[in-house]
Formats: structure tokens, sequence, C-alpha cells
């Protein structure tokens, strides 16, 4: 248990830091780079919690593609950060002010109220089933009970793509394209000239 | 040992299937054919639509659940499915014309369209918090992109990414106020949440801040004051058929779902939601009366009129009780006829082949377009809600329903509102009849235009004639939705 909870603080220490450094870095590719650390924590967190399945998810998806499409895009950008930060000190008086007040706001409406269920409502998650694995857990009900959200899921996606193609998607002309009918119907003399060489003259 | 389970049973979505399905089928005739193809699509979308409608009218309608309780088709879902479809047909097809003139025919935009129109009627149908979201953003997601169809227009870009930057923000809410419901109640099921919430005794605190950021997410959707700030800019740079497409389709669903969302699952908690729908419907209608006598573009005009007019349907919900779902059913019923007639207007307003946007250039048309003028003239003075024009009528529900709710302030401030809103429309009118004509606009009006103005122009005008089979279809779609 000691173990147990003592990782779970490492770790949730770790992402909360990373977290940080992910809006501080002056570097932004150092930002992104803090994000994926702050990924591979959570993960951590999540095999702690016993959902290895959403851990191995967000190594997969969140470092192995999201993350690192962010590092592509901040390095091809080349936008300057710095420049973008310069009102941060201006503005930053205001900021927290208004920060600070929210804070106080949500204490006092929050502050006197402990989050049970009232009567009557349903219980909250069903405890994990015996010997089914969290994989074919979720896969059970995401085919099953949540089929139609999984289809609109789907829809989604596609619109999604279909947008990404819309808005982007120039036809440039003069691109040389390959064009594999052309290659293999050319023939000999089409491609191959034969000259005649005097000797001791060149072309 | 696999457990077996019976498919769900389909038959209630299939108007639903049929959009999906043709959307892809019609994705793949657009990508193999090229854009040559888009006024095909186009045809065929239209087709799909009037089918699912068909099949929408047909279908099952007393309160059929099916997909385990998170999709639900009852009389209320009919009435605002058919109507989706009417306002997305129709908004396709005025299309076709600024398609051509401006270079946009991309096989894309009726397929998005397609997809739009099924989010809608998605969200119409939703019986589950998890449900509602993917209705909305599928809808929201696809009308992004169409607002920035127009790519190589600066405008047209600012809105789309304006709209996308700030419709996140409102999911984002949107979905922390389902957290906080489902982290409450322990239920996404709208059955389930009025179960749990009609027992009465004390509500806790933190589903009512869960309820406040729902409404706030859904307002943004709606476009109601405070959540408003991107309606004008993203009226005015969307492409103008988008516009129109805007002001009718999504604004019907999203009313549609904040009349679900409000009396089914909430419908328990009347007197905690009452009082932020009283204020956001006020501040709706003000605002909108007052900030369009600035306006000289049209397009934002219409913006700020179809944020007053949210006002006035939101003050049937406001009302809680089944006259004024009425009301606000009815209200949404007249202002898709209007809106689709302006904007078939607003979309003939074309000089030397370039759509023109400023209310001066409608200046004279009652000499160079008589008819024309004569259906903007309806439209107006039904918007502005002058007797015995339709807009009359829807208004007059909604404030009855007030009235009978013991809403007397907002029953008031909402008639002096409409006298303010009163001023813009009468405006314009003015300006087509006897200000001095500025040059013609270019002819001839495509023929479908013409069938859809003249068809919207004889709805508004002789509405009072025959309103019986609309408030009769409002009233079944009120009361399948109040229990």
């Amino acid at each position: 248990m000691i173990v147990q909870t003592l990782t779970f603080c490492l770790l949730a220490a770790v992402t909360l830091a990373s977290g940080v450094m992910v809006i501080s870095a002056r570097n932004p590719v150092h930002s992104v780079l803090f994000l994926i650390l702050a990924f591979f924590n959570s993960a951590g967190l999540f095999v702690l919690m016993g959902a290895e399945f959403l851990a191995m998810i967000m190594v997969i998806v969140y470092v192995g593609a999201v993350a690192v499409l962010f590092l592509f895009v901040v390095m091809m950008l080349d936008i300057n950060f710095v420049e973008l930060r310069q009102g941060f000190l201006q503005y930053l008086p205001i900021g927290g002010l208004v920060g600070l007040i929210m804070l106080v706001e949500l204490l006092l409406v929050l502050g006197g109220w402990a989050i049970r269920p009232p009567a009557g409502v349903v219980a909250a998650a069903e405890p994990a089933v015996a010997g089914v694995s969290n994989t074919e857990a979720l896969g059970s009900l995401l085919y099953t009970r949540y089929v139609y959200l999984f289809q609109a899921a789907g829809m989604v996606l596609l619109v999604a793509m279909i947008g990404a193609i819309v808005l982007t998607l120039r036809t440039r002309a003069g691109v040389r394209k390959q064009s594999i009918s052309r290659q293999v119907s050319r023939r000999r003399d089409e491609a191959v000239e034969v000259k005649e060489v005097a000797p001791g003259s060149g072309i | 040992m696999p457990t077996v389970h019976a498919v769900p049973d389909l038959a209630p979505a299939l108007p639903e299937v049929i959009l999906a399905v043709v959307a892809m089928a019609l994705l793949m005739l657009g990508v193999f054919r090229g854009d040559g193809s888009t006024r095909t699509v186009s045809w065929l979308a239209v087709a799909a639509m009037a089918v699912a409608g068909f099949f929408v009218i047909t279908g099952p309608s007393d309160g059929v659940v099916t997909f385990s309780g998170m999709f639900v088709v009852d009389r209320f879902a009919v009435f605002m499915k058919v109507l989706v479809l009417i306002g997305s047909a129709l908004a396709l097809v005025m299309s076709f014309g600024y398609l051509r003139d401006e270079g946009m025919e991309r096989f894309e935009f009726p397929v998005l369209l397609v997809l739009a129109t099924l989010g809608m009627l998605m969200m119409v149908s939703a019986n589950d918090l998890m449900a509602l979201y993917l209705g909305l953003e599928l809808q929201s997601l696809a009308l992004y992109v169409v607002a920035a169809f127009k790519r190589e227009s600066l405008r047209s870009t600012e809105a789309g990414l304006k709209y996308f930057v700030l419709g996140a923000l409102s999911s984002g809410m949107l979905l922390y106020g389902c957290s906080l419901i489902y982290g409450i109640t322990g239920a996404t099921d709208f059955a389930a949440l009025s179960a749990a919430l009609s027992g009465g005794g004390e509500v806790p605190i933190g589903l009512v801040i869960g309820l406040v950021f729902l409404v706030s997410g859904l307002a943004f959707k709606v476009s109601a004051v405070p959540f408003h700030m991107w309606t004008p800019d993203v009226y005015e740079g969307a492409p103008t058929p988008v516009t129109a497409f805007f002001a009718v389709a999504p604004k019907i669903a999203a009313v549609a779902l904040f009349l679900r969302v409000m009396m089914s699952p909430f419908g328990g908690l009347v007197s905690q939601w009452q009082q932020i729908i009283v204020v956001v419907s006020i501040a709706s209608m003000v605002l909108g009366a007052f900030a369009a006598i600035r306006q000289d573009n049209i397009k934002r005009l219409m913006a700020y009129s179809s944020i007053g007019h949210v006002g006035y349907a939101l003050v049937g919900l406001a009302a809680g009780t089944a006259e004024g779902m009425r009301g606000t059913i009815l209200y949404m019923t007249i202002y898709l006829v209007m809106n689709v007639g302006t904007f078939a207007v607003i979309l003939n307003m074309k000089r030397a082949g370039a759509m023109v946007e400023g209310i001066h250039d409608l200046a004279g048309l009652a000499r160079s377009r008589p008819l024309m003028a004569l259906a903007m003239g309806i439209f107006m003075f039904s918007l502005a809600g002058i007797p015995p024009l339709a807009g009359f009528f829807a208004k007059l529900y909604v404030f009855l329903a007030a009235v009978n709710a013991e809403l007397y302030a907002l029953a008031v401030i909402g008639v002096l509102a409409s006298v303010v809103g009163a001023f813009y429309y009468l405006r314009i009118i003015r300006i087509m009849y006897f200000d001095a004509p500025s040059e013609v606009f270019d002819a001839p009006v495509a023929s479908e235009m013409r069938v859809i103005l003249a068809a919207a122009a004889v709805f508004t005008l002789f509405f009072f004639a025959y309103p019986a089979p609309f408030l009769a279809g409002a009233e079944a779609a009120a009361l399948a939705l109040v229990r």
C-alpha cells in the first residue's frame, strides 16, 4: 500500500511539474518534450488505477502521434514565442487579480458543500467484473451498449478528415507526378538517342 | 463464454442511417467524378434529405427509445426534424447559383451540409448527455468547415477560425457541465436523470453549477446573449448561402436541443433554471433590438436579428409550461420560413456578377424589382411582428405563454424590444420604397429562388388564414416534451 501511495505521489508530482514546465519553458521544443513527459506520467497513473488499456492508448496515441505532431509543427512553423509572451508581465497583475477573485468565489460557493450523492440517485460506476480484462470489458461495452456513440464518433472523425482536406488541399499546377503507364509504355527509341561521335572532337 | 447481444432496433433511427450512408456514398461519387459532379451531388443530397424527411414523418413517433436508451423519437423529435430537414434542403438549393458564380463548386459542400444535418437530427433525438454532445459536435465541426469554405477570402477564413475557437470553448463548458451532472447524479441517461431529480428535496449545489455550465454551452450554440459575440462576425464573414444555412437549420436544432434538455432531464428543476433563461432571453431581445439599429451590412443585421429572435423563442422556454413549449416550437417554424425568404432576397443582391451586402444597395428596389421588394417587405414586416403576418402570431403565442406563467416583466420587456426592433426592419422597407434607386441588380433570378421566395412570402402572408395544422403539430410536439 505504501509503495502504491509513494508511486502515486511521485507520478502525480512529476505530471504537475512537467505541466507547469510546458507553459513556462522558453523554448517551445522543450515545452513539447515536457508535454511528452506529462503524458508518460499520466499513463503511469492509469496503470496504478488498473486501467492498463488506457495507459497503453495514452502512450501510443498521445505520445506516439499527437506529441510528435506538435513537435513537427513547432519546429516547422518557426514562431517567435518570445515575442508572443511580451505582454505577459504587463497583464499579470490584472489577470492574477481576476483569477484570485474567481478562486475565492468558487471556494465560497463550494466551501460548505460536501460531495455526496443525494438520495434516490443512481450509484456511481460499477466495480470491475472479475476475470475480465480491461480491454475485453471496454470492447464488450463499446460495441454493444455504446455502439451508437461509437458510430457517431466515427462520423465526427469523418467530418474532421473531410474538413482538413477541404481547407488545406490545393491542386498546384506544374507539379511533376509519376505516371506509371507512361513510364511503362516508353520505348527504347524514345528514350535513347545514339549519336555518332567523331574520335577526338567531343559532342 | 461470449455473451450474445441483440442488434439494436434501427427502425427509429432510419432517417439518420439514410443520411449517414448517403453522405458517404456521395463522398465517394464526388471523389471519383471530381468537382464537375457538384451539381449532381447537391441534388442527390437534397433528395436524400427529402427521403429522410419522408421516413421521419412515416416512422414511429410515440416516444420510442433505442440504442440502449440513447436515442428517442417522439412527436417533438419528428416535428423539429422535419423543420431542420426543410431548412437544410432549402439552404442547399439556394446555394447552387452562388457556388457556381463564386467558383466554389466543390462537391464537399453538399456532403458537409448532409453531415451537419445528420448531426442536427442526432441532437434533436438525443436522450443521453453523451449522445447530445456527439450530435452537437458532429454538427458544429461541419459548420466550422463550411464557414471557412471560401478559403481564399480572408473574412471567410476568419469567420471559420473565430467560430471554431469560440465553439470549442463552449463545447468545453458544456462538457464540464455534463461531467459535473454525471458526477453528482451518476447518470447520463435523460430518463434516469429525470427520475433521479424529480424526487424533490434539496438540489445539490454542484448539480446547479453543472446545469449553469450546460445552459451556457447551449446558449452559445443558439447564440443567445451573453454568448452571442461570434454571431455577427461569423454571419458576415461566411459565404452568404452558408450564412443562410446558419440562420435556419442549426438554430432550430440547437433550440430543439435546448428545449429537450431543459424539459426532459431537468423538467423537475424549473425553479432552478427559469431565472437564468429569463435573464438570457431579456438580454438577447434587448441587444438584438438595439445593436442592429446601427448596422449597414445586411448579413450583420440579420445576425443581430437572429440574436433577438432567439431571445423571443426563449421566452416560451422560460415559461416552462406546455403552452410555452408550443409557442417556442411555433416560433421556430415561422422563423424558419421568414429567414429562408429573407436570405433568398439577400442571395439575389448581386451587381455586375459580384455580391453586394450593404442595406443601401437595396435602394429603389421597389421600382426595379417590384415583386422582390414586395416579398422582402412582407418578410421585414413579419420579422418586426406586425399583424396579420406570421411573425406576429409567433410572438403572440410566446408572450401569451409568458403572461400565463406570470412572467409579466419578461412579456412587457419583450413587447418593448420588438417595438424598438421594428425600427430597423422598417428602415429597410423605407430604403427599398422611398430612397432614390441605385443600380439595378443582375437579372434573371434563378427559377428555384423564385419558387422559394414566392412560397415563403405566401406562407408568411396567409399564415393567419389557416394556422390550425401548425398549431396542432406544435401542440402535440410540446405535449410529448412536457410530461
